[in-house]
C-alpha cells in the first residue's frame, strides 16, 4: 500500500497542470495571486514534504480537501459509495450466478447447441467493448423501445432514480441497463474459465467413483464437481477485480450514475489530486481485502490448503 | 543422408524440428474455420491501416456543413457518395473508419512490442536466475497485479494529456505484468529440463542459455498472449479515446468517433453503430486467430 501510494503521488506530481490550472487564463488572476494561492495550498513546498503532509493526513483519516467540489475528500467518496456498491455489488453476483451456471451447462452438455451457444455468447462478449454495447442498450431500449411479446420495453437510461423518494421497482428498472453492461464482460470470462475448469474435474476419478456409488447426477456435479471446480475460478475473480472497478468508470460515466467512478473521471478532467488520490487508495485497499478474502475461500473450498 | 546433400550443408536436427513443428502448426491452423476468419479480418485491417490513403479518396477530416448527419446509403435520405453516412460535421464515415484503423494498428502492435519486450525479458530472467532478482520482480508484478492499473494508465493520460504516445504508454504499462507471469512460470519449468543442463555444461553463459535455448522455448506461449494483448489494446485505446483522454479529435480512431456519435444516438444512430462494430470486428478477428494459434501451437491442451 506504501509502495503504491509512493508510485502514485510521484506520478501525479510529475505531471504537468495542476489544481490551479484553471485559474491560469483568467486574465483578471494575476501572477501574485497565484503565487499567494499556491503558498496558501502548500503547492511550492518540495514534493517529498508535500507526501509525507499527505500521508500523515491520512494516516489519520483525513484525505484532504477536494479542490474542485470543495468538500472534503472522503465526505465526497462516502456521499458516491453507496451509489457505486449497488451498482458493483449487483453487478458482482449476478456475473458469478450466470458466469458459473453458463459454464457448468456447456461443460456438462459439452458440444451440444446449448454449449456452442454459451461459447458464441461469452466470445463476442469478451470482445465487445463495454461502451460501445451501452450506447447500443441506450439506443434500443431508451430511444427507440423494443417491442415483443406484445409489450413496449423501454427503460431509463441515466440516473439511478427518477424519485426524490425511494421506489424499489424504480431503482431496479435503473439498474438493470447499468447491471447488464458492467457484468457482460466478467459472465463471458467467467464461463469460459468455469467450463474449462469444470470439463477437467469431469474427467477425474472421483467424480466417476461417486457416479459409480450411485450418487444422483446432479448431486455429482453440484456437491463434487462444482467445489472443485470453482477453486480456480476463485483466483480469476479476485485477479480480475480491478476491472470491476475501471469497468464502473466508463458504465457510470455512460448511465450518469452518481456513483464513485463519475467522480473519479470528474476529478481527471479538473486535476483534482487530492480527490484522485483518496480514490486510487481506497481502491488498492480494496482490491488488496478482496484478495484477502479470496485465500480465505480457498480454504474453505479446498481443505488441503492450510495457513499457518 | 549428409550424402545425398553433398555440397550443402545438412541442417541440424534442432533446426529440422523446429522447422517442422512450425509447419505442422500452420497447417492445423489453415484447418481451423475460425481462426482462418479471425486471419482474414486481421488482414483486411491491416490492409486497412497501411493503405488507407489510396482505398479512400476523401480526406478523413473534411467536413462538409451543407451534408451532415447523413444516414447510410441503403436508408431513406442516404446516398452513394456517403455509403455508412456521415457524422455531425458531415465527415464520410467510412473514409474514417478505415483511417482509424491506423490508430488501432499502432497502438495494437506497440503496445505489444513494449510490453512484450519488458515481460519476456523480465520473466525470462526471473525464471533462469531466480534468487534475489527473482524476488524483487515477482514482488514489482503482485503489486502491478493487485493495484487497479488501468485506472492509474487512465489518470496519468489525463494528466499528463492525451496523445498517441502518451496512450502508447499508459497501456504498455498495464500490459507487461501477463507476460512475466506467463514466461516466468514456463521458464522455470524449462530450466530443470536436461537440455539447459547440457548447454550449462558445455559451459554456455546465462546470457546465451535465455536468449538461444529459453527464449525459442516460451515462443509460442508469447505468441498467443501477444495476439490476446493486442485486443486488449485496442479495446483499451478506444475506451480512452471514447472518454476524451485518446489520441487528439483530428486523429480520426473508432473510439473518438463513437463519443462524437453517442450525442446523436437518439436522431442518427448510425453515427455510433459503425465505429463500435469496427471495433467489435476487429478484436473478434484478433481474438479468433489467438485461440487458433493456441490450439494449432499447443496440440496437448485441446479439449
Amino acid at each position: 500500500m506504501l509502495l503504491v501510494s509512493v508510485v502514485l503521488f510521484s506520478i501525479l506530481q510529475a505531471a504537468p497542470g495542476g489544481p490551479l490550472t484553471p485559474y491560469l487564463q483568467n486574465p483578471h488572476i494575476t501572477q501574485a495571486d497565484i503565487e499567494r494561492l499556491r503558498h496558501n495550498l502548500g503547492l511550492d513546498q518540495p514534493v517529498y514534504v508535500q507526501y509525507f503532509k499527505w500521508l500523515w493526513q491520512v494516516v489519520r483519516g483525513d484525505f484532504g480537501w477536494s479542490t474542485s467540489n470543495s468538500e472534503p475528500v472522503i465526505q465526497a467518496i462516502l456521499d458516491r459509495m453507496p451509489a457505486t456498491l449497488e451498482l458493483m455489488g449487483c453487478a458482482f453476483s449476478v456475473s458469478i450466478v450466470v458466469g458459473v451456471v453458463f459454464g457448468i451447462v456447456s461443460a456438462v452438455r459439452q458440444y451440444s447447441w446449448l454449449d456452442y451457444l454459451i461459447t458464441t455468447f461469452a466470445f463476442f462478449g469478451q470482445s465487445m467493448p463495454v461502451f460501445w454495447f451501452a450506447l447500443m442498450l441506450q439506443l434500443a431500449f431508451s430511444v427507440v423501445g423494443v417491442t415483443a411479446f406484445g409489450y413496449h420495453f423501454s427503460l431509463p437510461s441515466a440516473g439511478i432514480s427518477s424519485l426524490d423518494t425511494f421506489d424499489l421497482g424504480d431503482r431496479l428498472q435503473h439498474l438493470v441497463l447499468p447491471v447488464i453492461v458492467l457484468s457482460l464482460a466478467f459472465i463471458a470470462q467467467y464461463s469460459r474459465f468455469m467450463r474449462s475448469s469444470m470439463l477437467e474435474v469431469l474427467r477425474t476419478d472421483y467424480m466417476r467413483t461417486a457416479a459409480a456409488k450411485g450418487v444422483s447426477h446432479t448431486a455429482v456435479i453440484l456437491k463434487h464437481g462444482l467445489k472443485n471446480a470453482l477453486i480456480p475460478l476463485v483466483t480469476i475473480i479476485a485477479l480480475t477485480l480491478p476491472g470491476l472497478f475501471a469497468g464502473a468508470i466508463i458504465t457510470e460515466t455512460i448511465f450518469a450514475w452518481p456513483g464513485m467512478g463519475r467522480l473519479f473521471y470528474n476529478a481527471l478532467g479538473q486535476f483534482d489530486f487530492a480527490v484522485l488520490m483518496g480514490y486510487m487508495m481506497l481502491v488498492s485497499f480494496l482490491v488488496i481485502f478482496c484478495n484477502l478474502l479470496a485465500d480465505l475461500c480457498y480454504a474453505w473450498l479446498d481443505p488441503r490448503v492450510k495457513y499457518t | 543422408m549428409a550424402t545425398a546433400f553433398a555440397g550443402v550443408a545438412p541442417p541440424r536436427d534442432d533446426e529440422f524440428a523446429q522447422a517442422s513443428v512450425h509447419v505442422a502448426a500452420l497447417r492445423r491452423l489453415a484447418r481451423d474455420p475460425a481462426a482462418v476468419i479471425g486471419a482474414a479480418i486481421v488482414a483486411v485491417v491491416a490492409v486497412c491501416a497501411i493503405f488507407a490513403p489510396l482505398i479512400t479518396r476523401v480526406d478523413p477530416n473534411a467536413q462538409d456543413l451543407t451534408a451532415t448527419l447523413i444516414p447510410p446509403m441503403w436508408i431513406a435520405g442516404g446516398n452513394h457518395a456517403h455509403v455508412l453516412g456521415t457524422d455531425n460535421l458531415g465527415r464520410d464515415l467510412l473514409t474514417r473508419i478505415i483511417w482509424g484503423s491506423r490508430v488501432s494498428a499502432i497502438v495494437g502492435l506497440s503496445v505489444v512490442a513494449i510490453g512484450g519486450t519488458i515481460g519476456v525479458t523480465a520473466g525470462l530472467v526471473a525464471g533462469y536466475r531466480r534468487g534475489w532478482v527473482d524476488a524483487v520482480i515477482a514482488r514489482i508484478t503482485d503489486v502491478q497485479l493487485a493495484f487497479p492499473l488501468v485506472l492509474l494508465a487512465v489518470a496519468i493520460v489525463a494528466v499528463v494529456g492525451p496523445g498517441l504516445l502518451t496512450v502508447i504508454a499508459a497501456i504498455g504499462l498495464t500490459s507487461w505484468v501477463q507476460y512475466v507471469r506467463v514466461v516466468r512460470a514456463e521458464t522455470m519449468s524449462l530450466r530443470e529440463r536436461e537440455f539447459v543442463a547440457a548447454a550449462e555444461a558445455a559451459g554456455a553463459t546465462s546470457r546465451r542459455i535465455i536468449a538461444r535455448h529459453l527464449l525459442p522455448n516460451v515462443g509460442s506461449a508469447v505468441i498467443v498472449l501477444g495476439t490476446f494483448e493486442i485486443a486488449r489494446a485496442i479495446v483499451f485505446e478506444s475506451s480512452l479515446s471514447f472518454l476524451g483522454l485518446g489520441v487528439p479529435p483530428t486523429t480520426p480512431s473508432w473510439g473518438g468517433m463513437l463519443a462524437d456519435g453517442r450525442q446523436y444516438l437518439d436522431t442518427a444512430w448510425w453515427t455510433a453503430l459503425f465505429p463500435g462494430l469496427a471495433i467489435m470486428v476487429a478484436v473478434m478477428g484478433v481474438n479468433l486467430l489467438g485461440d487458433g494459434l493456441r490450439d494449432a501451437l499447443d496440440p496437448a491442451a485441446v479439449n
